[in-house]
């Protein structure tokens, strides 16, 4: 029966989702929700004092989006477990893609639990974060 | 799930003093906003938290309340390597007070790709409920140079 819901199963690729360019007004904004107000993401002289061109992205930032990326799929309350493992730096300008895969499904004390790896790639191909989700199934019929 | 009562460490070096974290409609708007979350689940008063949410503890956080308290860091040297949420029953949900309590659970140093020693720190941040039940578990890495190393010199990070 075609329910119209989509089917996971292990091999299952979710729709890759590319985001506008990272400008600093979007790590303000994170850095100001999150209170993480390192300068070094904001704060020209500061980063440049540290020794980096400029200011780049709080990883929190695109690790917080990684996990949106996921929930828009399996829905907010689904999430269990969320890692990330952060891989080069993002720059403001920076054009990531997500892109994710189920790569395990188990069965769970609820319902069968998911498992799903994001990985989050700069325009030029290069590996920003890769991150391992373990999300519930939103029903039964959809494994 | 969680059903178990969170042990409260007592407070000394490496171990912050418990704190207070409660749970705001409005807070979880700026925060899903913020991580581009826009489904209708994040508002409203029985909203419902973005996974990473639990980061924006540091709201509720004063210097004794932080694993790190009594320690300078240089942010200039400092990189975020691996980050954690462990969420039993899921994200919490607007209105949920949770008393968080923060410790550095390990310290270990590592050679970067060039030579350099870098210092990793895993801090966990524990977060229970009312009834004093485990609710979510949030574990950071972070990656610090040595002086006069170069911070390009880690693995990864950010």
């Amino acid at each position: 029966m075609d329910t119209g819901r989509p089917h996971f199963e292990v091999g299952t690729k979710l729709d890759p989702w590319t985001d506008a360019p990272l400008s600093i007004s979007d790590f303000v904004r994170y850095q100001g929700a999150s209170g993480d107000m390192n300068p070094i993401h904001h704060d020209s002289s500061f980063a440049e004092s540290a020794g980096f061109p400029g200011p780049f992205a709080v990883g929190m930032l695109t690790a917080g989006i990684a996990a949106s990326y996921v929930t828009s799929s399996f829905g907010p309350e689904s999430i269990r477990r969320f890692r990330v493992r952060w891989r080069e730096l993002g720059w403001p300008g920076d054009v990531m893609t997500y892109a994710g895969t189920v790569t395990d499904i188990r069965q769970g004390s609820e319902r069968p639990e998911l498992e799903v790896v994001v990985t989050v790639t700069r325009q030029n191909g290069e590996p920003h974060l890769t991150a391992w989700a373990a999300v519930v199934a939103p029903s039964d019929e959809d494994v | 799930m969680g059903s178990f009562r969170a042990l409260e460490a007592r407070p000394g070096p490496g171990i912050g003093e418990p704190f207070r974290m409660v749970v705001e409609e409005g807070k979880i708007l700026e925060f899903a906003r913020a991580v581009r979350a826009d489904l209708p689940e994040h508002r409203g008063p029985n909203a419902i938290a973005p996974a990473t949410f639990l980061a924006a503890c540091a709201h509720w956080m004063s210097e004794e309340n932080s694993g790190w308290k009594g320690q300078r860091r240089d942010f200039r040297r400092v990189l975020h390597g691996e980050q954690e949420f462990v969420l039993p029953s899921g994200p919490p949900r607007a209105g949920t007070e949770l008393v968080g309590q923060q410790r550095i659970e390990r310290i270990y140093h590592k050679r970067g790709k060039r030579g350099g020693m870098m210092k990793f720190t895993d801090v966990v941040t524990e977060f229970s409920d009312g009834d004093g039940h485990l609710v979510a578990t949030m574990r950071s890495t972070s990656i610090e140079t040595e002086t006069d190393v170069d911070l390009s010199d880690s693995e990864g990070g950010t």
